[in-house]
């Protein structure tokens, strides 16, 4: 283990598992000094193709408050065919299967690098993966039709003992019957009225009577679960039969009036879909795949009147509390996910519109219950078909990259406990010795549900180290967390991973230079992001920003090595180096800034920061900018505006788009056709290049980005512009790197000012500047962003 | 023309009595000395005869006017009647008869009686002596009526009674008969008493030369059959016997006899002959025959007995009522004052005696039949319904739209208060005419719209008068002149008449159509095509009983046949498609579907439309479509088990579907049970038989909720009309489920037990009708009328939302609006009134259009001249749906009364005011009012007045709103059934056979009947009709072997079965529904059934007889002159 570097990627790609600290602070108290918490960022299904599950069931620890599983940190005694929980100390049996067990004979469990671990168990039933699909049919001509052909498409992909089941609606909701031969049945509702779940099962036939007849046969008992119901059908049967009704498809036959919008009915949609599956197929994987093109307009969970001459609520109606039916709706979406996520089912939304289409009061069916959310511009473009037909995407082995109902459960030692985790879940209220009673993100357990995972999903989870700080950890002790995760897996076989992992203690006094060391400053920048976001979700957008400004400064001060009233003599170490530059960038990210956001769009980039793995959400934080020019290789270059050059392509990945800029120069170029010329061919493999490149990028992406191609002073440049750290800008632009004045907010300003703050500890030039940020955020165009 | 004459009741009885041993002998003698008279007669001879027997029946009508009035009535209307048949030829019967069925009912009634039985004989002597005094009124009554003058003659009938008596025995045919039934029923009496009062009755009838001797013998057996086992032994002998014995019997049959045998009966029934006269005759046979019989005839030939008391009866005739009182005690309530009466002489009227339906209608066709009606004329009363008549328009509206009570109205509200007839008009706006009558012309007078009178917005009609060379014309209703628009002037003529007046409909006609502008358009539009949505109920039951598939098969071709204007290729009528159970299923037959889709609404309680495009959709576009749904929807429910219903929501989603379309229409909901599903709506089963004859009655006529009547509300402003398929094998609460069709315009069709086999035939055609009939959607009508009288009340199935304006979803060409005028001025002679009904509907085709008819009427200052112009059909009509609207807010008893004695009033202020003076004791009927008390009792004795054990609470509820909108032909024949002697059919020609009464005795138990009430058809089948009749009609060899589960009559190559065919297929043209056959055996239990339908018999629930209720009448119009 040469260096910590390695060693974090080494168990990143064992284990799934990113910690702030790979070295533990061992004190409650130093542990706050540290500023960043310890936490870290698990991906529970990381894909592991070297790691094949076994086929029997873990072996647990008896003590009934414990239950951890036996991994290879756990005592063995061979002889006596015991093991010793290393996170309770209970001794416990080998079951009666272990009896061969000896050193040289170890069930995989035991052997190190197993430490990450896939059983399979067989438990009840199994019942197929459910696909819901609830279409919105107050779309344009076009869109239906490529909703269609989508939707159509998406059949070939589903696994073909899936159960699917189609709800339309518009200003009614159609609930279709696929099993009917013939005649086209569908149960319909009138899209104003909110229904109980009981209501809706009755309604549609689900509640079952009492069954008199049957009781007196026992035999027929068994064949009562049959798994499917007139609604849900096993994708083999009905394939043409759907196919053929998902074609008859017809818009909204309601008339919409001048100057009104269709009324939607997407609340009750989503009401009766979450009450057909919870009355049908509780606690089993499925997938409610909402396609809306539209913000809801009627009933619950109207997000806007059908006046189009009142706009959709923006984030200026919100601050000034002008939603009128924000409250109310998210409400009602909120209760629906926490329905969904009880009953293990997840909810996708797929929304696409020039307009917004209440993600932003939808956003916890997707949030809460691990579904995916998408956003575009219309069904009729490759962004949605692509992003759609990579939802039924397969693994390296075949498998669709899916899972379901996902239960995790994480286990400490002693000296930890679990503040929560931030992430597509819901709290399953599980109390427990390790749970600690201060709470960061949903906490307050020690199980959350995942109802819908795939092996990026991460979450972030926040400990809390609690031995004090005059019970001193004997020297090479090290901590322990289990990480327990149950689910379905998309073979419908149950399955549980299980992920222990262990760290060192160190006193902070002692021994700083080794936590120091030992920092992972991308694990901590995306785990306060995380913090930061989920903050924002509920607190005012500047105290958030505050908070953070105040931690980096914190960090800064701790780690820091400066002289006094010397700004230039701040230094931060090898492993901290990045942290302010993640941090400068977060604050001006879309997570945090509303600014030019509608609400929509904030809710779904939030929604995406908070289940994507590192990698991803450090490109979020802070995108990525490629050079590609004749002096030289594709080359990183800063986020800067001082990258921008004539002569070169840039390459930016923000993860939610691909901007590809070509400099002046290029462009004049490109628009003289050179490129066409073989004696310039040179010229158009440097154009090809980053479109490679970008494709790349594209073809594994989920969702797909938005890809840009445009060259200096087009419109789209803005997109690249409104990103690049404004180091020059109209205002110093003939004056190269002079720094004009208080209001500049270049990174090495930015980052000296902190200094500066930090040496002078002048919390009033400290406001000043923030306010001075604020101000640049406040600018009306991007592009002219100071 | 007059009715009885009992005025000298007093006297005859005197006469009677003394006349009663002598009676026999006096009648007799006076026969002879009619003889007379007969001669006088000669001419008449063959009437005379009957008509002599109806004097002695006017003889036991005094002994009635004593009981009660009734009996005189019948005493009178004999002769009257008699008169008035002998010139018509048809009055030899009643006379015949009434002698004869004045026993038969006595003795049931008047059982205690049996010595004032004697006197009923006695009565029928002093009848004779009355005779001589009735025909005097008569004259005077008979004014206009030619027969009245005969009636006069009839004055002499009196002596024709006698000579009645006489010619019997003179007179060889005739006498035959009547010694026939005189004799025979001596003989019988002779033989046993006990049977011969009934066959004493029956030998009346048998009297009639009509219905012949054959008839009476038959019909005797099976009425008395019944009741008295004894006695059709003895007729059946008696037939034989009677003409044999007519010499001796005479004097003793005559009345006396019967009388005596009844009575004979009654002594030993004395009490329980109070009520139903019937029973205690059977029971009396019965145990009596053997000894009573004999000991009975010891008193009955004693007339002796009689005798005395028949002294009693004339002494008290005038104070007696003794023996009718009992009696009538039994059948009506107010019985007590009864018997105060003169009643014991009242005690026997003969039936024949009395006014007969079938002869009045069979007058009014013979003498009407033939010419057309003419409608020029101001005032003039049409013939009856029953006529078949021509109409041509000359200004006013055919009868076949508009009926009156009364063609001449007082011109003051003192005289109509005081002679208590209703001013009605029975109104049917699109009545369908016969195809040589000419539909109202479509006149359109362009972008402004029809011509209206500036004031009371009447429409411009033939008495509009034109002033100041037709520049300005003035309101015939108000008065006010109103400029006539430039493009409508036209010069006048030397007459003041336009020129153009025979150019233009709404001028030289009664009735025409305007073509309405925008402005009477909904919302200002014009109204799109109207929509027809079909809505069958898919629970268990419609589905196991073969029903839905039915209904799917028939649709496929009905829809072929949607109702179109006259020159329309195809009909602009869209169809939609439901089917309910708990649940509603909308169907999608958009035609560019390969298939068709269904769409289930769970949400009953808030009921919307799941579709708009695709839901209501053209026939021929959607034919595929919609076929493959009709192959689709019996499978698709093939295994269901559901067994609830709703309904409101059924409505609900109809009318919303309208909405939705905006147009108007019509729905078509099959539906079988009780909708105790959790819904709007819902209803609980609240049927309970034990409130029948209680205060809460009523309630079972009321909706349990106010929920469909809101519903209606709506329907009605959308012009969603409800037609209503009913299957219910229980209750399923018609008072509520009908609200909504009732106030909508639409009709209900109710099919109890419904079996494929045996109703669907009635069902289809049903269904066929009423989806093809012609009808006319979202109408308002109002009727105007001149100043001076004013529409107060309007009776149908409608809606009101304020007093003046009737509004329909939906206005078929069945429909009828009774309104009811009050004055609120006075009248004059001179200009006299105007009725102006104006009907905007939205034709089937989706046109906005004014129907108009007019009708002018005369007024009168003489009471006189009111009773001379009125027609009872049309006032049975009124006092019908008077009577079934005040059963929701009043005990029936209540109701029941307040007819009784409306029409006492009616009748009493006519003998006050307009017959000549007379003896208290005469009941004297006005000419077009005599046949009032029996249609009247009818009405009485309806299902809904007077219901039975049997009979449902649904039934009533039903024939409760089927009334209301019901037109005078319906009413007409449904109170008054239809009783047709198929044996008596002319195979070879087209003509239906004369209608005889209805009652058991004019059965023959060797004959086959047809009886119809527009909503049944009776087959009765005697038990003794020749085997051959049997086979050829149906199919079989033997009466036993006779199915009564047959729906039909079997298809058979033989002319008689043919011409039976024929007529029940000619009755069911003439009817709206379908009407249900029966085949009803002799003696089989489902002749209780029939029965019922004999309306001038008592029936088993307490109604009265013809004859009882004649009496209870004059009983209480004596009270009021009193």
């Amino acid at each position: 283990m040469a260096t910590y570097l390695e060693f974090i990627q080494q168990n990143e790609e064992r284990d799934g598992v990113r910690f702030s600290w790979n070295v533990w602070p061992s004190s409650r108290l130093e542990a706050t000094r540290m500023v960043v918490p310890l936490a870290c960022l698990l991906t529970p299904l990381r894909e592991r193709p070297d790691l094949p599950p076994v086929q029997y069931e873990p072996v647990l620890c008896s003590r009934p408050t414990c239950k951890a599983v036996l991994n290879p940190l756990c005592q063995v005694d061979y002889r006596a065919k015991l093991w010793a929980c290393n996170f309770c100390f209970q001794r416990n049996q080998f079951p009666p299967a272990y009896a061969g067990i000896s050193e040289v004979n170890q069930p995989a469990e035991l052997m190190p690098q197993f430490s990450t671990i896939e059983y399979i168990v067989q438990r009840g039933p199994q019942t197929p993966l459910i696909f819901l699909y609830v279409v919105d049919t107050c779309l344009e001509e076009e869109d239906l039709q490529a909703l269609k052909e989508s939707l159509q498409m998406s059949l070939s992909l589903l696994p073909a003992d899936a159960l699917v089941g189609l709800i339309t609606f518009g200003r009614m909701i159609q609930v279709h019957e696929l099993s009917c031969e013939g005649i086209s049945k569908s149960y319909v509702f009138r899209g104003t009225k909110d229904l109980t779940a009981k209501q809706i099962q009755d309604m549609l036939g689900l509640s079952r009577p009492a069954v008199p007849i049957q009781q007196g046969r026992p035999l027929q008992a068994p064949e009562q679960p049959v798994i499917s119901s007139r609604f849900l059908q096993p994708v083999h049967k009905i394939d043409m039969n759907l196919t053929d009704l998902l074609g008859e498809l017809q818009r909204d036959p309601w008339p919409v009036t001048q100057g009104k919008r269709p009324l939607r009915s997407t609340g009750v949609a989503l009401s009766i879909a979450v009450g057909l599956l919870e009355g049908t197929f509780p606690n089993t994987g499925a997938r409610i795949m909402l396609f809306t093109g539209g913000p809801p307009t009627q009933g619950p969970g109207m997000v806007v009147g059908d006046e189009l001459k009142t706009p959709i609520r923006s984030w200026h109606d919100i601050e000034k509390d002008n939603a009128r039916f924000m409250k109310k709706a998210t409400k009602h979406y909120e209760t629906l996910a926490n329905r969904t996520a009880t009953n293990g089912h997840c909810i996708d939304i797929y929304a696409c519109a020039l307009d917004q289409t209440g993600l932003l009061e939808m956003k916890c069916c997707a949030n809460l219950t691990g579904g995916h959310m998408v956003m575009g511009d219309s069904f009729n473009t490759s962004l949605f078909k692509q992003t759609f037909q990579r939802v039924f995407n397969k693994g390296l082995n075949g498998e669709f990259r899916m899972a379901f109902g996902a239960n995790l459960e994480v286990k400490t030692s002693r000296e930890l406990k679990i503040a929560g985790a931030i992430g597509p879940c819901v709290s399953l209220n599980v109390k427990g010795p390790c749970v600690s009673e201060n709470e960061l993100g949903i906490g307050g357990t020690s199980q959350w549900k995942i109802c819908g995972l795939d092996p990026c999903t991460t979450l972030a989870i926040y400990f809390e180290v609690v031995n004090q700080h005059n019970a001193p950890i004997p020297q090479g002790g090290r901590g322990a967390v289990q990480f327990v995760t149950q689910y379905q897996h998309s073979s419908t076989q149950k399955r549980i991973r299980v992920t222990t992992i262990a760290r060192n203690w160190a006193d902070a006094q002692s021994q700083l230079q080794h936590i120091e060391a030992a920092f992972d400053q991308e694990a901590a920048a995306v785990l306060m992001a995380r913090l930061g976001v989920y903050r924002a979700e509920s607190e005012e957008g500047p105290d958030v920003l505050r908070w953070l400004d105040r931690q980096l400064i914190r960090l800064c001060q701790k780690f820091g090595q400066y002289n006094k009233d010397d700004p230039n003599s701040f230094r931060l170490s090898e492993s901290f180096s990045l942290y302010p530059q993640f941090m400068f960038h977060l604050r001006r990210s879309p997570f945090l800034q509303v600014f030019n956001n509608s609400p929509d769009e904030s809710s779904y980039y939030r929604h995406h920061f908070a289940r994507q793995d590192l990698t991803q959400s450090l490109i979020m934080i802070q995108p990525i900018l490629y050079a590609y020019s004749f002096h030289g290789p594709p080359e990183p270059v800063l986020l800067d505006s001082s990258s921008i050059l004539p002569d070169r392509i840039l390459l930016m990945d923000t993860f939610f788009q691909i901007v590809i800029y070509l400099g002046e120069t290029i462009a004049q170029w490109q628009k003289a056709g050179y490129q066409d010329m073989p004696e310039y061919e040179n010229f158009k493999h440097l154009l090809q290049a980053p479109l490679d490149d970008a494709q790349e990028i594209l073809q594994t992406r989920f969702p797909m980005p938005r890809y840009v191609h445009t060259e200096h002073g087009g419109s789209q440049a803005r997109f690249l512009l409104s990103k690049v750290n404004p180091s020059q800008t109209h205002n110093n632009l003939y004056a190269w790197g002079q720094v004009s004045n208080g209001r500049a907010t270049c990174i090495w300003e930015y980052c000296k000012m902190y200094i500066q703050i930090i040496v002078c500890i002048v919390a009033v030039l400290f406001y000043l500047i923030v306010f001075g940020l604020r101000l640049g955020a406040g600018c009306i165009c991007p592009a002219l962003l100071i | 023309m007059s009715v009885n004459q009992h005025t000298h009741a007093g006297p005859p009885y005197g006469q009677p009595q003394p006349g009663y041993q002598g009676y026999q002998q006096p009648a007799y003698g006076g026969q002879p000395l009619p003889g007379v008279p007969h001669t006088q007669y000669g001419a008449y001879n063959g009437p005379m005869p009957g008509y002599q027997q109806p004097v002695p029946p006017q003889g036991s009508v005094r002994a009635l006017p004593t009981s009660g009035a009734p009996p005189p009535a019948s005493g009178t209307s004999l002769p009257s009647g008699h008169q008035g048949y002998s010139q018509f030829g048809q009055g030899d019967v009643q006379n015949g008869i009434p002698t004869s069925t004045a026993p038969m009912q006595r003795p049931p009634a008047s059982q205690p009686f049996l010595p004032g039985s004697a006197p009923a004989p006695v009565s029928q002597p002093s009848t004779f002596q009355q005779y001589g005094p009735p025909p005097s009124s008569v004259q005077q009554l008979s004014n206009h009526m030619a027969g009245m003058t005969i009636g006069s003659t009839s004055i002499s009938a009196p002596p024709p009674a006698g000579l009645g008596y006489g010619p019997p025995t003179s007179v060889p045919p005739v006498s035959g008969s009547f010694s026939a039934t005189g004799s025979g029923l001596y003989t019988p009496y002779t033989a046993s008493q006990g049977p011969p009062p009934p066959s004493v009755p029956q030998g009346l009838p048998l009297a009639q030369p009509p219905f012949s001797g054959q008839s009476v013998p038959t019909q005797r057996l099976p009425t008395e059959v019944p009741g008295f086992a004894p006695p059709p032994s003895s007729t059946g002998i008696g037939p034989s016997s009677y003409p044999p014995s007519t010499g001796a019997p005479r004097p003793p049959p005559m009345p006396g006899p019967p009388l005596s045998g009844q009575t004979v009966a009654g002594p030993p029934m004395s009490q329980p002959n109070h009520v139903s006269s019937p029973p205690p005759p059977s029971t009396l046979s019965g145990p009596h025959p053997g000894p009573p019989m004999s000991g009975l005839h010891g008193p009955p030939p004693p007339t002796h007995p009689p005798q005395p008391g028949y002294q009693m009866q004339q002494n008290g005739s005038f104070g007696q009522v003794r023996g009718p009182q009992p009696n009538y005690g039994g059948a009506y309530p107010g019985t007590p004052n009864y018997g105060s009466q003169p009643g014991p002489p009242p005690k026997r009227l003969d039936p024949d005696s009395i006014p007969s339906p079938i002869q009045v209608i069979e007058d009014d066709r013979s003498n009407r039949g033939s010419e057309p009606f003419v409608t020029g004329v101001r005032g003039q009363v049409p013939p009856l319904v029953t006529t078949n008549f021509l109409v041509k328009d000359q200004g006013n509206a055919s009868p076949r739209y508009i009926r009156c009570t009364s063609y001449n109205i007082p011109c003051t509200s003192d005289m109509a208060k005081q002679s208590q007839v209703p001013l009605a008009a029975v109104i049917k706006p699109l009545a369908t005419l016969p195809p040589e009558e000419a539909l109202p012309y479509l006149v359109d007078h362009g972008e402004s719209g029809p011509v209206r009178c500036n004031r009371c917005k009447a429409y411009m009609c033939p008495f509009m008068q034109f002033i100041e060379g037709g520049r300005r014309f003035q309101c015939c209703f108000c008065s006010c002149v109103t400029e006539v628009p430039a493009h409508y002037f036209q010069h006048l003529d030397h007459t003041g008449k336009r020129v153009d007046f025979y150019d233009r409909p709404e001028l030289s006609l009664g009735s025409y159509e305007f073509l309405a502008t925008v402005d009477y358009c909904k919302n200002n539009k014009f109204p799109s095509p109207p929509a027809f949505i079909f809505m069958i109920d898919v629970s268990y039951n419609a589905v196991k009983s073969g029903l839905v598939r039915l209904i799917c098969e028939e649709l496929k071709s009905i829809l072929d046949y949607l109702p179109r204007e006259g020159n329309m290729e195809e009909s602009a009528i869209r169809v939609g498609f439901v089917t309910y159970n708990k649940v509603l299923h909308f169907y999608n037959v958009k035609s560019s579907l390969a298939q068709p889709q269904m769409m289930v609404v769970s949400d009953v309680a808030d009921m919307f439309v799941p579709l708009l495009d695709g839901f209501l959709v053209n026939v021929n576009e959607s034919r595929t479509v919609i076929a493959s749904l009709l192959d689709q929807i019996p499978e698709m429910f093939a295994d269901t088990r559901e067994t609830e219903t709703v309904f409101g929501p059924v409505i609900q989603a109809g009318l919303e579907a309208l909405k939705a379309a905006e147009c108007a229409g019509k729905l078509f909901i099959f539906h079988t049970s009780l909708p105790i599903a959790e819904a709007p709506g819902k209803l609980k089963n609240r049927d309970d038989k034990k409130l029948i004859n209680t205060d809460k009655e009523k309630t079972l006529f009321q909706p349990q909720t106010s929920f469909y009547s809101n519903l209606a509300k709506d329907c009605v402003a959308q012009g969603c009309c409800v037609d209503l398929f009913l299957f219910p094998n229980q209750y399923l609460d018609v008072a509520t489920l009908g609200v909504v069709t009732y106030q909508t315009g639409g009709s209900i069709y109710k099919y109890a037990y419904f079996q494929l086999e045996t109703d669907q035939d009635r069902f289809l055609n049903d269904l066929r009708r009423d989806v093809q009939k012609e009808v006319g959607f979202d109408a308002v009508m109002r009727v105007r009328t001149s100043t001076g009288i004013r529409a107060t009340d309007f009776f149908g199935a409608f809606y009101m939302s304020n007093t003046t304006d009737v509004e329909m979803a939906g206005l078929d060409c069945d429909k009828t609006i009774t309104v009811e005028f009050k004055h609120d001025d006075k009248l004059s002679e001179d200009s006299g009134a105007l009725l102006q009904c104006a009907l905007l509907y939205t034709s089937c085709a989706g046109q906005r259009r004014l129907r108009i008819h007019n009708l002018s009427l005369n007024c009168c200052t003489q009471l006189a001249d009111l009773y001379r112009n009125c027609e009872t059909d049309t006032l049975i009509n009124y006092l019908a749906k008077y009577a079934y609207r005040g059963v929701l807010s009043s005990p029936v008893k209540a109701v029941r009364d307040s007819l009784i004695n409306q029409c006492a009033q009616i009748l009493a202020c006519y003998r006050k005011n307009c017959a000549s003076p007379s003896s208290a004791g005469q009941l004297i009927l006005p000419e077009c009012m005599k046949l009032l008390p029996v249609y009247l009792n009818c009405v009485l004795k309806s299902d809904v007045l007077q219901p039975g054990p049997e009979v449902t609470t649904d039934d009533r509820a039903y024939i409760r709103q089927l009334v209301t909108s019901m037109d005078v032909a319906e009413t007409n024949v449904f109170f008054y059934p239809r009783l047709l002697p198929l044996t008596k059919a002319d195979v070879d020609s087209d003509s239906l056979p004369a209608a005889i009464r209805n009652s058991e005795e004019r059965l023959s138990k060797g004959d086959i009947y047809l009886l119809e009430n527009g909503l049944n058809i009776f087959v009765w089948v005697g038990v003794n009709v020749q085997q051959g009749l049997i086979q050829n009609l149906f199919g079989v060899s033997s009466f036993s072997q006779i199915s009564n589960t047959l729906s039909t009559l079997p298809v058979l190559e033989n002319p008689f079965s043919k011409k039976v065919r024929s007529i029940i297929d000619m009755l069911h043209l003439q009817r709206s529904r379908y009407m249900k056959l029966i085949i009803v055996k002799q003696e089989d239990k489902l002749e209780m059934l029939f029965k019922h339908f004999l309306v001038e018999d008592k029936s088993l629930t307490g109604g009265a007889s013809y004859v009882d209720f004649l009496c209870h009448m004059h009983k209480e119009i004596r009270q009021l002159l009193s």
